[in-house]
């Protein structure tokens, strides 16, 4: 059957079409919604599906799922693989049991990510296979196919989708989901289960051993295709294959074209691309990664080769490629015109990047926070959609998931006096937050911690968390307490408090600041993305005649607050929040009753 | 060779329903046969921002559409409109909702917002415009939040897809209770653009 899937639905499609019994994550984006679609079926099918409560828990699930003998799969954004790096890279090491496969998507351009790391090089770096998908069809088949290399390897395999894999839609050919396969328990072995050191040299060697094996298999694999014709030549990878192909298919050129799905790459079909050609382009995104093994192979059976790509500077290292970028690439070889899009007078245009939402807290807890720790005070953040506040002058640090703590920490010990109170989300809290919590009780450090509690991972669609009470499945869980978990880990100052509330988050966060040690604040308000998908409606607010026009509330950045004709007024978009009606310094904000 | 038979790009600020739009259209290209491709905004840029997606029916190449090669730019807003209008191909065609939406930007007075026909004047000189006031007909409709089948429907007049399998592939998407305002909403903005 024929279906218009979303990649991260075709690949969770070929999850279940593989017969997959367990399945983990941490959502991050653009990762997020494999995850999402297998929740459904975990009743259905009698699958473990969960969000874990990080990327590093996620890979440790999916291994002992694995060596109970069951296939498993974790899901990741590409540096929540910096995260899972520890067990990534000894499980190559000890090996599988029921096939495992590795889902880490990169974001080329990084539209919604802190930095553009390409997952090929981890998967170098274990010495483990790597596909790369072209588009969701390919995607739903490579993940049915990595769970059978996995067993047949005994090794972990990567999947490597990126954003324009898994957030493209297409036309997708779906097959029959297997019921799961139950593993046959845990099986005793310790010398390939216990990373001693006695027990990892061997395993070294034999990880180093299974790479002919290994390049054996990718060779005959059905993702890498090779069409000999011309002396000029591509070889591309991912959808980079697919705006080459399409640019010799529009300039009908009579080029030799080599399509590669895997790394690492089909030894024998790039030697023959080399031998055949006198000039062969390199279209990969991110890092050099085939372009190396091109030069390699190059310098050893074809020496003069004119290799175009990444070094020779005809292709950028950096970025997302685009289909107009590689057409007038393969043009430039071929002889052919480039083309240019139209230049248009976009400069008059006002900017509209990404903000908060109209009736967000996050907006309304930092305004507390400033007003009560001052624009000079030093405010570390961290990684959700609150790092787009960074134009209010609350958001002096983003570097990852969970550093806002550890590097205010590292501020106040590193000699900075001014006050200092740094922020995170309830999700990020749990990720990686309570380790830089503990660590700051227990080394003293005298700053503010605000967790910004939405009771959701709202960036990446709204995900549970165990502060949520609500598992993956939608199926009811213990619930912790953010309050009773700060003082546990040892901070002395622990207060709740709801930013609507302005003065009294106000007070809250004065009291913190004026506190001898560690200080907590819980900024507790659910999501407003959330609240109304859950049904809830406040009236919403108005701007009455008597505004002065003094642009407080204005400035206090709601989308729902416009400035016409020298007044205030509230649009459409009001969520009825109340916070502009605290901030109006004459009372000229009013409910609509 | 021409490497797909009409390539859509739909822009627009987060929150707009673009991707219900490119959700159709797959759907229905689905039905009809044709192979269909299309890229999405998700996560951190969808929060308010400017949104862009790239549908291509009949296409088995990638989802992206090359900037000059959109046959068709449908912007749900109007300074979304230039944002993303070298994307147009010569002759292509702009379909345009004239209701614009402030980005914060300008209600906190950092920009300005631009007058319409200075932004859609640039695109005039190369590719056909049609504007519509979609918001208001989909108020008419019955329901603000329709504004995108509205576009849809003056879409419809544009695309190598029978309109039956549009209206089928709608109705697989949206609630039963919403389907006659939605019904309405299409109607009136095929006839808009007429």
């Amino acid at each position: 059957m024929r279906e218009y899937l979303l990649g991260n639905v075709a690949i969770a499609r070929g999850i279940l079409e593989a017969g997959c019994g367990l399945a983990s994550g941490y959502p991050g984006t653009p990762s997020s919604e494999i995850v999402e679609s297998l929740a459904p079926w975990a009743g259905e099918q009698g699958m473990h599906v969960e969000w874990s409560v990080n990327e590093k828990v996620a890979m440790e699930v999916a291994i002992g799922g694995s060596w109970a003998g069951t296939r498993s799969v974790v899901t990741m954004k590409h540096v929540g693989l910096n995260v899972a790096a520890d067990p990534f890279m000894t499980l190559a090491y000890l090996g599988v049991g029921g096939g495992l496969v590795i889902i880490s998507a990169d974001d080329p351009y990084c539209h919604s990510s802190q930095n553009e790391q390409d997952s090929r090089r981890y998967a170098q770096f274990a010495d483990i296979p790597c596909l790369d998908p072209a588009d969701p069809q390919e995607a739903k088949d490579m993940a049915i196919y990595a769970f059978g290399l996995s067993e047949k390897l005994n090794l972990p395999v990567m999947l490597r989708p990126t954003t324009r894999v898994s957030h493209a839609r297409s036309d997708v050919e779906t097959g029959t989901i297997q019921k799961p396969s139950q593993g046959a328990g845990f099986d005793k072995n310790p010398r390939r289960r216990v990373a001693l050191p006695v027990h990892v040299r061997p395993l070294h060697r034999e990880l180093l051993s299974k790479q002919e094996a290994l390049a054996g298999e990718l060779e005959s694999a059905p993702w890498n295709s090779l069409t000999l014709r011309g002396d000029h030549g591509i070889i591309a990878s991912g959808i980079s294959g697919l705006y080459a192909g399409e640019a010799i298919a529009r300039m009908d050129l009579n080029l030799s074209f080599l399509r590669v799905g895997t790394f690492p790459p089909p030894f024998e079909l790039v030697k023959k691309m080399v031998e055949h050609c006198n000039v062969l382009m390199v279209v990969e995104e991110l890092e050099p990664v085939l372009e190396e093994q091109v030069e390699r192979i190059a310098l050893r059976y074809n020496p003069g080769l004119k290799i175009l790509g990444k070094s020779s500077g005809a292709l950028p290292r950096d970025g997302e490629f685009d289909l107009l970028q590689v057409d007038n690439a393969v043009a430039t070889m071929a002889g052919e015109q480039t083309r240019s899009a139209p230049i248009l007078p976009r400069e008059i245009l006002p900017p509209r990047p990404p903000s908060l939402c109209p009736g967000c807290s996050h907006r309304a807890t930092y305004y507390a926070m400033r007003k009560a720790f001052g624009r000079d005070a030093v405010y570390p953040s961290d990684i959700g959609c609150y790092t787009m506040a960074v134009g209010m002058g609350t958001v002096d640090t983003c570097l990852c998931m969970g550093a806002s703590i550890t590097v205010a920490s590292g501020i106040r010990f590193g000699g900075e006096e001014r006050p200092i109170c740094c922020s995170l989300g309830d999700s990020t809290f749990l990720h990686s937050g309570l380790t830089g919590l503990l660590n700051a009780a227990y080394n003293k450090a005298r700053i503010t911690v605000a967790v910004l509690d939405n009771s959701t991972t709202a960036m990446t669609g709204h995900q549970p968390h165990p502060g949520t009470g609500v598992m993956a499945t939608g199926e009811a869980t213990s619930r912790v307490s953010l309050e009773e978990i700060s003082r546990a880990l040892g901070a002395g100052l622990v207060e709740t408090v709801s930013p609507y509330d302005l003065d009294a988050a106000v007070q809250t966060f004065r009291r913190a600041r004026e506190h001898p040690g560690l200080s907590v604040v819980i900024a507790e308000q659910a999501c407003v993305i959330g609240a109304r998908r859950s049904g809830e409606r406040r009236r919403p607010f108005r701007v009455r005649d008597s505004c002065t026009g003094c642009k407080k509330c204005v400035e206090f950045g709601c989308p729902a607050i416009e400035f016409v004709d020298e007044k205030a007024s509230i649009n459409a978009l009001c969520t009825g929040c109340g916070v502009c009606a605290q901030i109006c310094p004459i009372g000229s904000v009013e409910v609509v009753e | 060779m021409k490497t797909s038979q009409s390539d859509i790009v739909i822009v627009g600020v987060g929150g707009q329903g673009v991707i219900l739009i490119s959700d159709v259209l797959g759907r229905a290209a689905v039905k009809a046969g044709l192979p269909v491709r299309g890229a999405e905004t998700h996560g951190m840029a969808q929060r308010g921002g400017s949104v862009i997606n790239h549908t291509r029916i009949g296409c088995g190449f990638s989802p992206m559409v090359a900037e000059g090669g959109a046959d068709v730019l449908l912007a749900l807003e109007p300074a979304e409109a230039l944002r993303f209008g070298q994307y147009l191909a010569p002759g292509g065609v702009a379909i345009v909702n004239t209701e614009r939406v402030l980005p914060v930007t300008v209600t906190t007075g950092v920009s300005e917002y631009p007058d319409l026909e200075s932004m859609l004047a640039p695109l005039r000189e190369t590719a056909k415009v049609r504007t519509l006031a979609a918001s208001e007909l989909a108020r008419q409709a019955g329901t603000a939040q329709a504004m995108n089948v509205v576009m849809l429907g003056a879409l419809s007049r544009y695309i190598p897809i029978p309109e039956d399998l549009l209206l089928e592939a709608l109705k697989d998407v949206v609630p039963p209770r919403y389907m006659e305002a939605n019904m309405k909403a299409f109607q009136l903005g095929k006839a808009e653009v007429q």
